[in-house]
């Protein structure tokens, strides 16, 4: 089975967020970057998948060179080569024109990623991927199981879930509780350093929206501490 | 122009959020059309659109809609904007409109923004406000391309009454059956319960509950306040409730008017998934529970103290 598993480069769900150069920057200033937490989840499973049935995943970030280390720690969590296709990702549809692109001719029956990236939440790009290359997407997926060319998927609803079956190739936005997290190892860390992780150029500049200014929400006015004895005052 | 609005249903009624979607579309400007799929829904409540803006509606009567199958329903909305001469499609952020909206954009070739927070800024170029960092900030953003696909947010657009009844229409697409390729062969879904995204107050619990058999009270309060129930991460990692009612970054993000979060410490990922609460309320017995900084009002004390009580006084002040 050929897998593709699309990572976003996000800080880590502890940051602080804050904004710089008048309001038009994310400001990195000690911030650490991680693979997106649900892009993790997507990332697990392919490596569970692989362990029962074979194959060989690639991981696709788009990202300038800053985003490598994080490639690599996909690649010692089970990844067998990268891409990394060398671009700001300005907007849903440019990133999801190169993951289209990269994906056309290479003969993947799965495209995972995570649901919506942490850092713009969107939600948009497994969607979009799927309507450009033609074949089904779905999401938010909760577990994927793949039987031949078949793939059962639960896909979280409001209040509860839904059995979604379909056949391969498709493109799924992943979700916990699909895989648990996985720690790259020792072997997993130095094997790494030495797996392919191809560099390309991107293949249009097409966005459809463009940033004006971030903002960061007002400021929350102090805590009011009620006794535990005089619950009913909060009532009023 | 028309602006088109995909409307969602929820045990035949319309969905509040879809209710936002039609004001929200009513205030960008032009006549809104909008489109319910499937046939759970009966023409009354389609009708009553009319009161929120819609001057027509779109009912889509095919039987293998009643299951949001998101290739079907791209197709059809697709088909929808092109037929109306729709330059906008407007809809509610959910499990099934934002991944349907992304395969509309392409469709389309329109420009796509969900979590929209706000009304556009028309006044040069069409702007709207967007939440980002799992509502941590805002990014105010420019659709640039012609047509546009909007998935707001709960809350963007306050929900105004404005009476009038709305034509109910039959629209009929063209669907083949490699529109359903993609088959939902099951359902597990909670009835009868207030959903989660949609709920104007929300109790919480956490860890400090020490167990899922003590979960009566925390539904006990739910019930008397006509509140959702949710809970934290570790809560539903260890299965203590359904994934379904999980609040958080990697969970439901909610945006109720009222939030109870009870023996919940308030990790930065959990504030992530309430902090567009309008009130907070945070119960916890240490008083240096980091929730309370992000809180409205805070009570330091015991939950299995605490929740009867306040239980009993709303009971009371009713």
């Amino acid at each position: 089975m050929k897998l593709l598993v699309c990572i976003t480069h996000v800080p880590d769900t502890t940051s602080k967020i804050s904004f710089t150069d008048d309001d038009q920057k994310f400001d990195q200033t000690g911030v650490q970057f991680i693979i997106g937490p649900y892009d993790d989840y997507a990332l697990a499973r392919a490596v569970e998948l692989k362990e029962q049935s074979g194959g060989s995943i690639t991981v696709l970030n788009v990202g300038g060179s800053e985003t490598e280390p994080t490639i690599r720690k996909a690649l010692a969590i089970g990844a067998d080569e990268a891409v990394r296709v060398n671009a700001d990702p300005t907007d849903s549809l440019f990133v999801a024109k190169q993951i289209a692109e990269h994906a056309k001719d290479s003969g993947y029956d799965l495209i995972l990623m995570g649901r919506e990236s942490i850092d713009f939440n969107g939600g948009m790009v497994h969607g979009m991927v799927g309507e450009m290359l033609g074949i089904p997407s779905v999401s938010p997926v909760m577990t994927l199981d793949v039987d031949g060319d078949s793939v059962k998927m639960s896909r979280e609803i409001e209040g509860g879930k839904e059995v979604v079956e379909a056949k391969m190739p498709l493109v799924a936005g992943c979700q916990e509780p699909i895989a648990e997290w996985k720690i790259p190892n020792m072997r997993g860390i130095m094997s790494a350093r030495t797996k392919p992780l191809n560099v390309v150029e991107p293949v249009s500049d097409e966005v459809s929206s463009t940033l004006e200014k971030y903002e960061l929400p007002p400021a929350k006015g102090a805590v009011k501490m009620i006794d535990a004895d005089k619950v009913s005052e909060l009532v009023d | 122009m028309a602006t088109l609005v995909f409307v969602e249903s929820a045990e035949g009624k319309i969905k509040k959020t879809s209710l936002e979607a039609v004001v929200y579309a009513a205030a960008i400007g032009g006549d809104v059309i909008a489109i319910a799929l499937g046939t759970e829904v009966d023409d009354s409540e389609l009708a009553g659109l009319g009161n929120y803006g819609a001057i027509k509606v779109l009912k889509v009567s095919d039987d293998r809609l009643n299951q949001g199958v998101i290739q079907a329903y791209a197709n059809v909305l697709n088909q929808a904007m092109t037929s109306m001469g729709s330059d906008i499609l407007v809809l509610a952020n959910s499990s099934l409109g934002t991944p349907v909206s992304a395969r509309v954009a392409i469709k389309q070739d329109a420009s796509l923004v969900t979590n929209v927070t706000e009304l556009p800024d028309t006044s040069n170029g069409f702007k709207v406000k967007r939440s980002i960092y799992t509502g941590k900030a805002f990014a105010n953003v420019e659709l640039t391309k012609a047509r546009k696909v909007i998935a707001i947010k709960k809350n963007a657009a306050e929900i105004k009454e404005i009476g009038g009844s709305a034509a109910v229409e039959e629209f009929s697409p063209e669907l083949t059956d490699s529109d359903f390729e993609v088959a939902i062969t099951g359902v597990d879904k909670a009835t009868g319960d207030i959903l989660l995204p949609e709920a104007e107050i929300v109790v919480s619990g956490g860890r400090g509950l020490k167990g899922p058999e003590n979960w009566g009270m925390i539904e006990d309060l739910a019930q008397e306040l006509e509140a959702a129930t949710g809970c934290s991460k570790p809560v539903s990692d260890i299965g203590w409730r359904p994934h379904h009612e999980h609040v958080g970054q990697t969970g439901v993000k909610v945006s109720p008017t009222l939030y109870i979060a009870v023996g919940i410490s308030g990790a930065i990922q959990h504030l992530a998934g309430v902090n567009s609460s309008k009130y907070i309320v945070v119960v916890n017995k240490d008083e240096e529970a980091p929730f309370f900084k992000a809180a409205d009002y805070g009570i330091a004390g015991d939950a299995f103290d605490v929740i009867p009580k306040l239980t009993e006084a709303l009971k009371a002040a009713r």
